[in-house]
């Protein structure tokens, strides 16, 4: 697995999903912490296009050999694109969760939600 | 619980390779080190040595030994030749299983129990309440051993290749000295695979590991001790085995001799009389996902042990189902957090190595 990285443009959920934002549109996935707590991913359980996401519900499973996760909506908003990659290859969430490992593609409800979400270092500081 | 977690001899070794440390039955314990399914390929593949330090030992000694093991073990401890060892399970009055533990022979009057490390006091408290009457002595001896189990078809090799002479084969116990240590090598295991496990003083296991670990062991973690049980068919206490589930139920029977005269001998003779309402069975998930412990079975039964097999890529696992579905080839339903997913009753092991 990558060594464990939070990069700075990303805004955080406490529940340890990022939203990567551009414009009214958003990228949400799992952060570094989450696919290491959860070990290697072997199956993804992914929302349909076009699924209202509440913020702070979850809309996706995450399953690795000895454990689930849901994963939790950062934002609200309609899902307009889905990592179909990760139905054959799930482990791209081990191996770049803030890349290939990408989740879903959202245009946003509301973009003041934002105003929940952590920043890189108040996210690091949680994890501690 | 508030009682600080026990640390193995290993502790400091597992903390130098990385590992995911997490508490299991009151013990600190690698979960995982580079991951599990690279452990569990690896177990399949080559070799890996798993710290099962946490596991408890009880040394029954004197000329009723044997008698006393019978009266508490319900497989036919009499059998059990010098250096031989057996499986064999710990049942209340009522049938429910207490343990289930590897009994060795070690001498003619002095016998090793592995016990799980959960049920390790209590265990120790009923040889020692049952051996009134024996002319035996009952020795808690979990203080004394580190273990370490080495598993895969290389493990043998590797093992030997630091031991002063040629291993005991499998299913038999006997002293060795590996890496210039004298300890006990058994020729048992957990995984399915040939292999060894090592019983040694604590003080020596350290440099032990780290030579099975020069000579290519994998060091592997609980968690690809459980996918690599699972995939063999082999009972975990806490998931396949309780005090309210059975011998005969949990498809156990073939350990409980026929003879009886053991402690829930009765319970068992009427479970084996009028058949099981539920039997544990192997299976297999046939759409996507795994199913986990505790997930229900529709219709009835609930899954026992449930994970992904890293050999096989699919979900696997042990169910208690009613006795009328749980028949090979039998296709069920779980209900896995509101999803159903397909299942069918496989035949035992799994996996066949």
């Amino acid at each position: 697995m990558a060594e464990a990285s939070y990069p700075q443009d990303l805004l955080y959920h406490p529940e340890h999903d990022w939203a990567r934002i551009d414009g009214d549109v958003a990228t949400f996935g799992i952060t570094w912490h989450a696919q290491d707590a959860l070990g290697e991913v072997v199956f993804f359980e992914p929302p349909a296009v076009g699924t209202q996401l509440t913020q702070h519900e979850p809309y996706a499973e995450v399953e690795s050999v000895k454990a689930v996760s849901d994963v939790i909506a950062p934002l609200a908003g309609e899902v307009i694109e889905v990592n179909v990659a990760l139905g054959q290859a799930p482990e791209a969430i081990n191996e770049d969760p803030y890349g290939a490992g990408w989740i879903v593609k959202v245009r946003l409800a509301d973009p003041a939600q934002t105003d929940a979400l952590l920043a890189r270092d108040a996210y690091v500081a949680l994890l501690s | 619980m508030s009682t600080p977690l026990r640390h193995t001899p290993l502790h400091e070794a597992h903390v130098a390779l990385g590992a995911r440390m997490v508490p299991y039955a009151g013990w600190e314990m690698p979960v995982r080190y580079d991951g599990v399914i690279a452990e569990h390929l690896a177990v399949r593949s080559s070799a890996g040595a798993f710290d099962v330090s946490h596991m408890g030992q009880i040394e029954t000694t004197g000329p009723a030994a044997a008698e006393l093991l019978a009266r508490l073990c319900t497989n036919d401890v009499a059998r059990i030749p010098i250096g031989g060892a057996q499986y064999s399970l710990l049942l209340r009055e009522d049938g429910g299983v207490l343990d289930d533990l590897f009994t060795y022979r070690l001498e003619a009057e002095r016998y090793l129990t592995v016990t799980n490390a959960a049920n390790h006091e209590r265990d120790l408290a009923w040889f020692r309440v049952h051996a009134g009457g024996f002319d035996a002595e009952v020795i808690d001896r979990a203080g004394d051993y580190a273990m370490i189990a080495v598993q895969g078809p290389l493990a043998r090799e590797i093992v030997q290749a630091i031991a002063n002479s040629p291993l005991p084969e499998r299913m038999t116990i006997g002293t060795r000295t590996i890496e210039g240590v004298d300890m006990l090598v058994a020729g048992t295991g957990y995984t399915g695979e040939a292999g060894v496990e090592l019983l040694l003083e604590p003080a020596d296991a350290p440099a032990v590991w780290d030579a099975l670990l020069r000579r290519g062991a994998k060091p592997a973690g609980l968690a690809a001790r459980d996918t690599l049980r699972t995939e063999a068919c082999f009972h975990l206490y806490g998931n396949d085995l309780s005090v309210q589930r059975g011998p005969i139920e949990a498809g156990l029977a073939w350990c409980c001799r026929a003879a009886g005269g053991y402690i829930g001998a009765q319970a068992v003779a009427a479970q084996r009389a009028d058949g099981p309402a539920e039997l544990l069975v192997p299976f297999v998930i046939t759409d996507r996902g795994a199913a986990r412990p505790g997930d229900l079975v529709v219709g009835g039964g609930v899954v026992a042990s449930g994970t992904f097999s890293p050999t096989l890529d699919v979900g696997i696992g042990m169910a208690y189902l009613p006795a009328a579905k749980a028949v090979v080839g039998s296709e069920f339903e779980i209900d896995v957090r509101g999803k159903h997913r397909r299942a069918r009753v496989e035949k035992r092991p799994l996996l066949k190595v």
